[in-house]
């Protein structure tokens, strides 16, 4: 049997714990549902050929945000399980999670919120503005996106399998070793969060290696660096940073993996392991994630702010080189995670101060959004709701970074609420805000239909008061001494604040509610909210300059950029875009291939086989990876041409559109 | 929003532009950019790799040593292969260059063949540490020194397993663009694993048996 299954048995599944098993029957449900309709409509040829085996990074960024949204709502449910068990779980009464479940959820709720929330949300932005901003036809290595995709994709499955097939980590969501090592957890928890991740930052490395590679190869004629859009300047270092943090995070994986699997001694307390070896290598990864994940928020709040307030960014260099300055120190403060492994004061003094120092180009940034609006026409549409929630919020959270940047208060702070709140604080007010805003943004480029504002405000407001509600009783709780992770407590002062908490989560869900309405309801009433200008806003940037959604091609004649705000400034002048002085001429393009797909799923089995020791799947799921692979590589006619009749054809098609509006 | 009417001049039957070699060009231009951004990515992953050897090398938990068990005389031959390979390699390049398609094949065989060498005497060093009981499992001294190795020779074997598939498409569709474009590639990755191998032996190996 072992041979068959491995480490996998009946026993593992947890058919008798009915709050999983409610959770896997919604999921199947859902998953049914989506599969029922799609056959009822008979989409699956569309869905195949369009979305599935689809190159375009267009598409591809659609489904990177579905993904992101998706998990979003598995990551939610653990948040909303977490707030009820601790608002209850006050001694005697022990809440209704038991330990060893509670603990796979706040660990879950971790990664899942980083790797298969913002990851996705934001690589799907990127995805979707990037390569029209640039006026680019598409990314660099478009087959190489879809890979990305879909191992993005398999490591999320993998993360949701482990709800049925054994457990996840109880690890919190950093695996800090021994606790993560065999000797303490002998469960495939740790397993799964090792092989989930180990699959989605492999994606996430190409796609680093992608992006660079497209902003700095593939950029308009006449688009220097310094006439970038900012929101392409904050993609281009978040990229930089995943080419540079994410194979520390692999390797870290790695060695984490050797030792659980093979016997090796880099972080076990014996055979002379180092624990903070992993901590600091973690760290080493994991603060230039923060900045992964926020510096493309900020790019949105640029061009949302510059948008809204009629009027171009101001301080366009300054907010360049304080994003170059945010990109280089956040490889220098990763020791603030910390600073109570007693590296000395000397050395946390050093990394104090660097932290410190990072809320200077931030102010920076905070001070240049600030008089983009000043004397601007400022329009309040939701995009700009999101904007001014998040200059608000992610002040406070930023203040509370200075505080626990001093290693005297973060010893007090250290492992508390207080710090909890302080994380949520500014992924949720920078992070979470951003993507909301650059949904509500791009909307209707990437899909052709304006998003509902009623809807959309609804969503805004629920979400801010929401996140105060819940998040500010955590900084009280951490200074009244309340660690993080409890399962339960005996201190009957915290329950009011924690009841406080509960009822702030459930604000934030009537805005996951809203949010869903807003979408479900935008493309039920597509052919009212239906965007054929190609630039509701009146936007600034090129990604407008085309229609919505742009066709495959995106620009059937290359933009010539001579300014900041390209597409501003051809407006200024007149027609721009719209006026032709060349012939159409045929355009090649990539063809749709299975091969990413393929890969991704593949590599599921791989995962799995991996997770429970099944070595024939391992050895079968990386020879047919190997197989997909070498078949792509063998492909001779990868592209094709659409004719220059048909482009102009479909231009005109889009002009006339856009004259009606 | 002003609308204007497109110039009559335009021609629907343009020529065909861009041409399939200007397209080519691009891609390979393209191509190795990218690829240089990946071996970056892949020097931190080696670098993160270096620095665990370097703050648990020392680790040995009570076991052997550096000391006692490197034999550097080998170690010497086997670097000494690597960068004969690379040499090879070098040919490969000047032939295809050439368009030279058999001295091409030729030349990427007897790369494979100085290759083989090198990952068949990695295995047999292994082996012989594994069978004095200095496995990886032995001390964090012996996991980072097997690590570190291993990926490198991981990286060389899947260098020999692209040099197969060029190799096969090299044979079959003789000197394409695609197969210059991936021949320059697999160059660079296998020239990139001579400068980390050089590091390695200077970290573990020679500074290991001080």
């Amino acid at each position: 049997m072992n041979l068959i299954f491995g480490k996998l048995t009946l026993e593992q599944i947890p058919y008798n714990e009915p709050i999983i098993m409610g959770a896997v029957g919604g999921a199947a449900l859902l998953v049914l549902a989506v599969v029922a309709v799609i056959t009822w409509y008979g989409r699956w040829h569309w869905l195949w050929s369009e979305y599935l085996t689809s190159v375009d990074h267009k598409k591809i960024g659609i489904m990177y945000i579905l993904l992101g949204l998706v998990m979003l709502l598995r990551g939610f449910a653990d948040a909303i399980m977490m707030r009820i068990q601790q608002a209850m779980a006050l001694s005697p009464n022990p809440g209704y999670l038991p330990p060893h479940h509670y603990d796979q959820i706040f660990s879950a709720h971790g990664v899942i919120m980083i790797f298969f929330v913002a990851m996705p949300l934001v690589v799907g932005l990127m995805n979707i503005a990037v390569p029209l901003q640039i006026g680019a036809r598409d990314v660099a290595f478009p087959f190489l996106n879809s890979l990305s995709f879909w191992l993005t994709f398999s490591g999320a499955i993998l993360v949701n399998a482990s709800l049925i097939f054994g457990e996840f980590a109880k690890t919190g969501w950093a695996a800090y070793p021994p606790l993560s090592e065999l000797s303490f957890s002998p469960d495939v928890g740790v397993d799964y969060y090792i092989w989930s991740l180990q699959i989605s930052g492999i994606g996430t490395l190409l796609t680093g290696v992608n992006f660079l590679t497209t902003i700095l190869r593939m950029r308009a004629p006449g688009m220097k660096m310094m006439r970038m859009p900012i929101f392409t300047w904050t993609a281009f270092c978040t990229n930089v940073l995943i080419v540079a943090a994410f194979p520390i995070l692999t390797v870290t994986l790695a060695l984490l993996g050797l030792d659980r699997y093979a016997g090796m001694h880099f972080f076990t307390n014996d055979g002379g392991g180092e624990q903070m070896m992993y901590v600091n290598l973690f760290w080493a990864w994991g603060h230039p994630e923060v900045y992964i994940l926020v510096l493309p928020a900020f790019g949105v709040f640029s061009e949302v702010v510059a948008t809204f307030s009629g009027k171009p960014l101001f301080g366009y260099k300054s907010m360049v080189w304080a994003t170059i300055a945010i990109t280089f120190f956040s490889f220098v403060v990763w020791l603030h995670h910390f600073f109570t492994m007693g590296a000395g004061a000397n050395v946390n003094a050093f990394f104090g101060i660097a932290t410190m120092i990072i809320a200077v180009p931030t102010g920076v940034k905070m001070f240049n959004w600030l008089f983009t609006m000043f004397r601007g026409r400022v329009r309040f549409s939701v995009p700009m709701l999101w904007t001014i929630g998040f200059m608000i919020t992610f002040t406070i959270g930023g203040m509370t970074g200075v505080l626990l940047a001093m290693p005297g208060a973060d010893f007090v702070l250290h492992n508390s609420l207080f710090l909890v709140a302080h994380f949520h604080n500014t992924i949720i007010g920078g992070v979470v805000f951003g993507m909301f805003a650059g949904l509500n943004y791009w909307f209707p480029k990437a899909t052709g239909i304006r998003l509902s504002e009623p809807l959309g405000r609804a969503s805004f407001w629920c979400w801010l008061v929401g996140f105060y509600v819940a998040f500010m009783p955590l900084y009280v709780l951490g200074f009244m001494g309340m660690t993080r992770r409890l399962n339960h407590y005996d201190n009957p002062d915290w329950q009011p604040w924690l009841v406080l908490a509960g009822f702030g989560v459930a604000i934030i869900a009537l805005g996951i509610l809203f949010s869903i309405l807003q979408i479900a309801w935008s493309i039920w009433k597509r052919d009212e909210l239906r965007d054929l200008s190609g630039d509701p806003w009146d936007g600034r940037t090129l990604e407008w300059a085309t229609s919505s959604p742009p066709p495959i091609y995106n620009f059937a004649e290359t933009p010539r950029v001579t300014e900041i705000d390209a597409w501003a400034n051809m407006k200024a002048d007149g027609g721009g875009m719209f006026v032709r002085s060349t012939p159409y001429y045929d355009i090649h393009l990539p063809k749709n291939t299975a091969a990413g797909l393929l890969i991704g799923l593949f590599s599921i089995g791989l995962g799995f086989g991996l997770v429970w020791h099944i070595w024939w799947m391992v050895g079968l799921s990386a020879l047919a990876m190997l197989a997909a692979l070498l078949h792509r590589l063998f492909q001779d006619e990868i592209a094709f041409i659409i004719p220059a009749a048909e482009v102009k054809d479909m231009e005109m098609q889009r002009l006339e559109g856009a004259g009606r509006s | 929003m002003t609308i204007l009417d497109l110039p009559e001049a335009h021609s629907v039957h343009a020529p065909q532009h861009p041409s399939a070699a200007a397209d080519d060009a691009e891609l390979t231009e393209k191509t190795v950019f990218g690829f240089w951004l990946y071996l970056m990515s892949d020097v931190v992953l080696f670098a993160t790799l270096f620095a665990v050897f370097a703050v648990v090398g020392r680790s040995y938990a009570g076991g052997p040593t550096g000391q006692e068990l490197f034999d550097l005389p080998y170690v010497l031959v086997e670097t000494a292969v690597l960068l004969a390979s690379s040499v090879a390699f070098g040919f490969v390049t000047l032939a295809a260059q050439d368009d030279r398609r058999q001295a091409t094949l030729l030349w990427m065989a007897v790369t494979f063949a100085i290759g083989a060498v090198f990952i068949v005497m990695e295995v047999y060093e292994f082996h012989h540490l594994i069978e004095e009981g200095a496995g990886p499992s032995r001390s964090a001294f012996l996991s980072a020194y097997f690590t570190l190795v291993g990926t490198h020779g991981l990286h060389v074997a899947s260098g020999l397993l692209w040099m197969i598939v060029t190799g096969f498409q090299l044979a079959r569709d003789g000197l394409t663009a695609t197969v210059h474009r991936r021949l320059g590639l697999l160059g660079l990755f296998w020239h990139f694993l001579d400068v980390i191998w050089i590091v390695v032996f200077t970290e573990v190996y020679l500074i290991g048996v001080l």
